[in-house]
């Protein structure tokens, strides 16, 4: 699993621009016993060249069975995807040329792991000789060059995901799909592919379309996320944007931990409102909410700061008691109830002193600037 | 007991032979008793009765025998090996019985793989009656089927004979391919075939180069318990072999009169190909995985 291995020139990031895959309005509606159920519900991508991208969501929301429209083995009730430019409708997967890694990593029981990595090759008819060179490039890109005789079986878990990804890359497709391709590995090891994982697109400058449900995963690798819900892009942007700016409720809530503060706008001032929450309570947003209406607010707990000073009037501030003080090390979490009823959570590093900067039971102040507080609509 | 706890601390910590030495003399004070092993005579004598009566009659086919009766030891000889084929009837029943036999395997094993991998892995218009019909086959007794069978064949005034027997083989060992063939197919990881897919390979290529061999154990098994229900079934083709003659049927009619050792002869080189075919398909399986 070392890192060590000698990266190729020019293969980093050097592809050209344009959609690898591109879905518009893509629909696909299953029918079962008891009727219609739509699991995709009009869903418009582009995924860049060379781009790492990620399909979050959680179970059911419709991201394995876009991915299995990409890959051709659902065809979309209505809509069009696009590999390369090219309507792909009623194209089977074998003549697509994009690769999928299985979840059960779907390696040949019967076949060593040379003949496994070798198929996509043979199936094209590529000559002997180039065979054998590519899948003993592709194995040591996996490190598992001294592996090419086992049958699958006598491979670890690791090992085999490491097969199931150098049987997708050798044969070089415009863009690998990848459904769940850690979910059987332990968290260590998970852990370890995921580095595995980005040296490995950044080798071999593929196109990876990675579906998952961690949130974890999706921000440590991708360089863009689109995070699905009930069939629909809840939101698409890099994982900074993604957690920094969640454009909607569901996104708040799924991607790391966030505080949702209810208010009344009091003043409009522009593009700006100050909202009122609670005795004492005041939060300055960029939100188009009319005055006197209720407003739902977020911050995530690591921008929130706690003191015992009043904080200064251009800063966002809420008044409250420690309820909860959770030491871990490297940060305390404390949790706070606020006079306007919600309970706030808020992180803190200890990059300082060893002594909390609260006790339970204490009133404190919570503040944060307000560039870090975002309107979810509705 | 401090002593011994002493001796095994000294013995981790470095001589395996001494703590070895303190191990078994610290054990022996308090051995546990050893309880007769019920479970392992028990499944011998299982094994016993059940290979019993094969056993008596390879015994039987070494008999020195005079006249038709081979009923008390007499003293060995070989002399029936050398003599196996010497009633033309019995050679032709064995033939019979064969060759339906193996066209049984091929025909049954073809059709219910194919079955067993539709029922398997497609949900289609009739698939339940299918399986009914099928579990039907397997659970009607063979007196009525062979009686239903008959009646039918003389109902369209088909005559019945060799032909009307490898009909009927095929008809209920269909079902036994299929099961084994279908339970295979069911555990089998759809994702295999998809991945061939995606691989570049066509339908056609992906059965061949992946659906195929995975299924082969289940397709030889199925094909193998064809054979082996084929060669040993009695009751229905009592009813419509007509003037054709198999091996059960020859020895049930020969019972009269008293068996000769021949088919004690035959019975025994079945027995020992049958052996033969299920211990390669197990070192196949083994191979395979």
């Amino acid at each position: 699993m070392a890192t060590t291995t000698q990266r190729e020139p020019g293969s980093d990031g050097a592809a050209p621009a344009g959609a690898a895959i591109a879905l518009h309005g893509v629909s696909k509606t299953f029918r079962s016993g008891q009727g219609e159920v739509a699991a995709v519900r009009g869903i418009d991508l582009e995924i860049q060249r060379g781009e790492f991208f990620a399909l979050l969501g959680p179970s059911g929301c419709g991201k394995t069975t876009t991915m299995r429209m990409i890959a051709g083995f659902e065809e979309p009730t209505s809509g069009v995807v696009r590999l390369a430019g090219d309507d792909v409708t009623g194209v089977p997967p074998n003549r697509r040329d994009v690769t999928m890694v299985f979840q059960s990593y779907a390696l040949f029981p019967h076949m060593t792991v040379f003949d496994n990595v070798a198929f996509g090759l043979r199936r094209r008819r590529v000559p002997a000789a180039e065979v054998a060179e590519r899948v003993g490039a592709a194995l040591d890109l996996v490190e598992l060059a001294d592996r090419a005789g086992y049958r699958p079986a006598r491979l670890s878990g690791g090992q085999q995901q490491r097969v199931a990804l150098a049987r997708a890359v050798v044969n070089r497709p415009a863009a690998l799909l990848l459904d769940e391709p850690l979910g059987a590995l332990d968290l260590k090891l998970r852990q370890a592919m995921q580095i595995e994982l980005k040296r490995i697109q950044r080798e071999v400058g593929i196109t990876f379309v990675y579906v998952t449900h961690d949130q974890g995963e999706a921000l440590t690798m991708a360089d863009r996320i689109a995070v699905l819900n009930n069939g629909v892009v809840e939101q698409l942007g890099t994982p900074a944007e993604v957690y920094e700016r969640p454009a909607t409720r569901f996104v708040a809530g799924f991607i790391g931990t966030s505080n949702l503060i209810t208010g009344t706008v009091a003043r409009r001032d522009g593009e700006h409102a100050d909202v009122e929450v609670g005795a004492g309570g005041h939060v300055r947003v960029r939100t188009a909410t009319a005055q006197g209406e209720r407003v739902d607010l977020t911050v995530r707990p690591e921008k929130v700061r706690l003191g015992t000073a009043e904080p200064g009037p251009e800063l966002c501030r809420l008044r409250g008691t420690v309820e909860e003080v959770v030491y871990l090390g490297s940060a305390t979490h404390y949790t706070v109830a606020t006079r306007a009823g919600a309970a706030i959570v808020v992180f803190q590093q200890n990059a300082h002193d060893a002594q909390n900067l609260a006790e339970r039971g204490s009133d404190v102040w919570l503040s944060w600037q307000p560039r870090h507080t975002y309107a979810l609509p509705g | 007991m401090t002593a011994a706890r002493a001796a095994g601390s000294v013995g981790s910590a470095g001589s395996a032979g001494s703590a070895e030495t303190a191990g078994a003399a610290g054990g022996g004070a308090r051995a546990p008793r050893r309880r007769p092993d019920l479970g392992k005579w028990f499944t011998w004598a299982a094994l016993a009765w059940l290979f019993a009566p094969i056993a008596g009659m390879v015994v039987f086919s070494f008999n020195d025998i005079q006249g038709r009766q081979n009923v008390t030891w007499q003293g060995f000889t070989l002399k029936w090996y050398g003599q196996a084929f010497a009633y033309a009837d019995l050679n032709q029943a064995l033939l019979n019985t064969l060759a339906l036999g193996v066209l049984t395997m091929l025909i049954a094993g073809t059709i219910g793989s194919l079955l067993g991998l539709a029922l398997g892995r497609h949900r289609f218009r009739g698939r339940g009656t299918t399986n009914l019909v099928m579990f039907a086959a397997i659970a009607a007794p063979e007196v009525v089927l062979g009686a239903a069978l008959l009646s039918l064949f003389l109902t369209v005034n088909v005559t019945t004979g060799f032909t009307t027997t490898l009909i009927a083989h095929v008809m209920f060992t269909l079902s036994f391919v299929a099961i084994t063939v279908r339970a295979r197919v069911l555990t089998l990881d759809p994702a295999l075939e998809e991945a061939a897919r995606d691989l570049g390979a066509g339908p056609w290529e992906t059965f061949r180069l992946v659906t195929f061999p995975l299924l082969l154990p289940a397709i030889m098994a199925g094909g193998l318990l064809a054979l082996a229900l084929s060669v040993d079934d009695f009751i229905i083709t009592t009813f419509v072999s007509g003037d054709t003659t198999t091996f059960p049927l020859w020895i049930w009619g020969a019972t009269r009169v008293g068996i000769p050792p021949q088919v004690n002869v035959m019975g025994a080189l079945i027995f020992g190909l049958g052996v033969l075919l299920a211990a390669c398909n197990v070192l196949l399986a083994r191979r395979r995985r």
